[in-house]
């Protein structure tokens, strides 16, 4: 039997996984880091348009701080996030911005005067500041009140993954790539590490730590149509949901993003729309002004996806072969703004579709259609990162529910995230793993590595003559089909039965190859009722959400309910054979906000049922702020909502032309 | 997935072993599949891999052509499977060979991850500096233009394309490949970095670094990412000649 110790262990090599092991390299710490692949190919590579970050630099991004920032997140999440969360991100994100310029990310810079820039379709030319050149440019993005999102051309997660991970091998990380996480080691509601799987000979290991942290990402795989890499399963998920103890939050929170290509699912960056490009319908017509006439194309993600789908189906789709999908004009931001700032979104669109998106004209538009995109949902964790049930269990980035995100991300916001959370709660890791000893018997740990070696070997006997991949495929296109954009309860109640379903048909398998060893079929045979459990909670926490938030959307429960659903889904799998999840709520309480619930600025305007807790909070704030003696924004923030940050993070940033201010 | 019955037969042959089974003996095998608009490697592996040989392995990511996972020869050339389309090949006819240069580990797969970070560990590839940054504070100016330029370099993706192309890397197991040197090219331009054309002289001014290329460049005619790497490598081999 193989055991492997280290201090501080974390599952996931993307940029939540890689920043962590750096905060934790920085105490001495000997760290691991466990990846599916070779860690500068995991899916933080993908993000393409950028980092959200108020630095304020550009003219366009003038009067941002972390005020601003912090309010279009917590509108953007429809109220769902954790405030005090969301304070922690908006504070650290110019630091986090500012070190991975250090490191060398080639972010795109201000250049001098006048430059012309695409604005509701039309040109028009803005003046940068002279003090601002040379300084860390910002493109527009949805749901933002200023230019934030800074970016490295459309590569943006590549140049941040691949300057992080160089950092991490700088640092003497080890990394063990090919690794797959398979089970939670835990006792007495305690997180000791992991059992893994060797993916290139199948051998079975337990990694055993002070500290574990899950950082594996998002769950977009159980979805038929999704902008996700194909290692996005949410195993890392679903394995803390199987300790029983560890709880996940608002899984059915997916968000669905407007501009993926048609047929390949393949991401085309938000950033398309926030340097000027339009959607356009059967006719060519421009539509979404006419759905919102103030933020148009650059409503959030989960507007504008419904608006789409609500353009459709009045007859205004293109027909395909893949079915009836929009366009997506870019070509009006012309050859030369193309090739330099959205050439992955070119060489995309030219190699799996063969339209050139420059050239002028319909000759350029490219097909799109809203697909799933990104998972709000994840391990429910502490503001430190910490599971709020296992001990020693943390959790970063996507995999989390930390919960900046409530029920919609911004774009722009996650890799941001992914980063800042890394520096965050890898702090709070590390400084677990520091103060931490190791207190645990091999028995136990030989025992967690026994029942998976058992598991595995169950799962190889199976002889009912079903295929895994007919069940994988049933459950993505359930998924796709009935929790989809727009949900409903008949369709969720079908979807949570026959999901159900297909959880028992996966003991009803049959694996071809017998191997223990480098065994593809076997690797899905366990991959995919993880998968299923993950699926079910998503759907059963859409069933029971009787009310629309974010990107949860009920067409028979239309409106947002802030009286009954001001509340995080919380799921757990009590017992191995349970077929379903066990759903309680965490209430989110309006007398603690900053920011009390009211309309976003965006999407409908009839569709809110209020709670008067929200007026109620309102009026404490105006009291609260006329008994202060000062206008200074940061007493003020202090005064209503107050958080912490580890280290030198919560000092002020400095911005051009304001300092500290 | 549309229907029609004009759609063709293609046939994709892929190259079969696991060298951890000592039972197992390398070998090729044909799958027929009907070729739909559109149709990658990716698309098509899949297929083979869901439908036909569940045992069948290959190593695909992003399936965007942005991670670098599925290099493979195909056809004799190596290429990222998941941008190419097999309606490029008039007689319908693929075969499907595991990227050389690298640990081959079974079927399709390779091991890319340790040696690619082997090779960023021995050339140093992070900024090195005597500046401490004050993460509270205005970050440092950069051209715009500087900024720019090391950008096209920051493009690589370590798709170990430029290593299976190369001649050199087959007499010199060591080189360090265009990956390599585009690296070092990329660091030395990069306004943060504070070392020296001597520092960098001491990573690649051998042959296994920048005096190892033959200037063949195999690695620019195949590069997916379009890096300029005849340029780069030339203007970094310059640099290191002028070293004392």
């Amino acid at each position: 039997m193989k055991i492997i110790y280290t201090d501080a262990l974390i599952v996931g090599g993307g940029l939540a996984g890689l920043r962590s092991a750096i905060a934790a390299r920085d105490k001495g710490l000997d760290t691991i880091v466990l990846s599916m692949v070779p860690v500068k190919r995991s899916h933080s590579a993908a993000a393409q348009g950028g980092m959200q970050a108020s630095l304020a630099n550009s003219i366009m991004g003038e009067g941002d701080n972390e005020d601003v920032h912090f309010a279009d997140t917590v509108k953007g999440s429809d109220w769902g996030c954790d405030q005090k969360v969301a304070r922690m991100f908006v504070t650290t994100a110019p630091k986090a911005i500012r070190e991975l310029a250090a490191w060398g990310v080639p972010w795109s810079r201000i250049g001098k005067g006048d430059r012309t820039v695409v604005m509701n379709g039309k040109q028009e030319t803005i003046t940068e500041r002279e003090e601002a050149y040379g300084l860390i440019n910002a493109r527009d993005f949805g749901g933002t009140k200023k230019w934030r999102t800074c970016y490295t051309s459309d590569a943006t997660g590549h140049t941040m993954l691949y300057a992080v991970a160089n950092e991490a091998l700088k640092r003497d990380v080890i990394i063990h790539d090919k690794k797959e996480a398979i089970s939670i080691i835990h006792d007495h509601g305690v997180c000791y590490g992991v059992v893994v799987r060797d993916l290139i000979n199948g051998e079975l290991i337990a990694y055993v730590a002070r500290g574990t942290m899950i950082a594996t990402g998002g769950y977009g795989r159980i979805y038929k149509q999704s902008t996700n890499a194909i290692i996005c399963k949410g195993i890392g998920t679903a394995i803390a949901l199987e300790t029983g103890i560890a709880e996940l939050g608002n899984m059915e929170a997916v968000q669905f993003h407007p501009t993926p290509i048609v047929p390949s699912g393949i991401l085309l960056t938000e950033g398309c729309r926030g340097d000027g490009g339009v959607l356009r319908d059967k006719d060519g017509y421009r539509f979404m002004p006419d759905y919102e006439p103030e933020k148009k194309e650059l409503a959030s993600r989960d507007v504008v996806s419904r608006r789409m789908i609500e353009h459709i189906r009045k007859g205004k789709g293109v027909k395909s072969p893949y079915g009836d999908h929009l366009w997506l004009d870019i070509s009006i931001l012309g050859r030369e703004h193309i090739e330099k700032n959205l050439r992955d979104v070119q060489d995309i669109a030219i190699s799996f579709n063969g339209i050139d998106p420059a050239d002028e004209g319909e000759k350029g538009w490219m097909p799109v259609l809203p697909m799933q995109h990104y998972s709000m949902g994840g391990i429910r964790v502490k503001p430190t990162g910490e599971s709020t049930t296992m001990q020693g269990l943390f959790c970063a980035g996507e995999a989390a529910c930390w919960d900046l995100h409530g029920f919609n991300r911004l774009g722009g916001n996650s890799v941001s995230e992914a980063v800042v959370s890394g520096m965050i709660v890898g702090e709070y890791f590390a400084k677990y793993c520091q103060e931490t000893h190791l207190n645990t018997n091999t028995s136990v740990i030989e025992g967690h590595l026994e029942a998976q070696v058992n598991y595995l070997q169950e799962i190889l006997s199976y002889d009912g003559g079903l295929n895994i991949f007919d069940i994988k495929d049933e459950m993505r296109t359930i998924m796709q089909e009935k929790v989809g954009i727009f949900r409903n309860g008949d369709d969720l109640l079908d979807a949570v039965h026959r999901l159900e379903e297909l959880l028992k048909k996966t003991k009803e398998i049959t694996v071809e190859s017998k191997s223990m060893g480098n065994n593809p079929g076997l690797n899905e045979a366990y991959r995919v009722p993880k998968m299923l459990k993950l699926a079910l909670c998503a759907a059963k926490g859409a069933l029971q959400r009787t009310e629309s938030r974010g990107a949860h959307y009920r067409e028979d429960y239309p409106k947002r309910d802030d009286m009954h659903w001001l509340k995080r889904t919380i799921t757990t799998w009590r017992d191995p054979e349970d077929t379903l999840p066990t759903i309680h709520y965490e209430e989110i309480d309006i007398m603690e906000m900053e920011l009390p619930p009211a309309f976003r600025g965006y999407g409908r305007k009839d569709s809110l049922i209020e709670n008067p807790l929200s007026a109620q909070r309102e009026a404490e704030i105006e009291e609260i702020k006329k008994t202060l003696d000062t206008v200074d924004r940061f007493t003020v923030q202090e005064a209503l909502l107050e958080y912490e940050l580890p280290g030198n993070l919560k000092h002020k940033n400095e911005r051009v032309g304001v300092g500290y201010a | 997935m549309p229907e029609n019955e004009n759609y063709r037969e293609i046939e994709i042959t892929v190259f079969r072993y696991n060298p951890q089974d000592k039972e197992s003996e390398p070998t090729f095998q044909t799958f027929t599949l009907t070729e739909t608009p559109g149709m990658t490697l990716y698309i098509a592996l899949i297929q083979i891999w869901s439908t036909m040989d569940h045992d069948l392995s290959f190593d695909f990511v992003c399936r965007a052509g942005i991670c670098g996972s599925c290099s493979m020869v195909v056809n004799g050339r190596p290429r990222l499977a998941c941008k190419t389309r097999t309606n490029e090949f008039e007689d319908g006819k693929i075969t499907l060979l595991p990227l050389p240069a690298f640990k081959h580990i079974k079927d399709l797969s390779v091991d890319t991850g340790n040696w690619m970070n082997e090779m960023s560990k021995q050339l140093e590839s992070w900024i090195h500096t005597q500046e401490e940054t004050d993460l509270s504070r205005i970050e440092k100016p950069v051209d715009p233009e500087v900024a720019d330029e090391v950008f096209e370099l920051d493009r690589c993706i370590e798709c170990g394309i430029c290593l299976a192309s190369c001649s050199t890397k087959i007499m010199r197991p060591d080189f360090v490949g265009a990956v390599g040197l585009n690296r070092v090219t990329r660091f030395s331009i990069d306004p943060h970095d504070q070392r020296t054309d001597e520092d960098f002289y001491e990573l690649v001014g051998d042959e296994n670094g920048v005096f190892g290329c033959m200037s063949l460049m195999g690695c620019e005619d195949h590069c997916p990412k379009n890096l300029p790497l005849q340029t780069r490598i030339a203007y970094m081999r310059r640099k290191m000649v002028k070293v004392k």
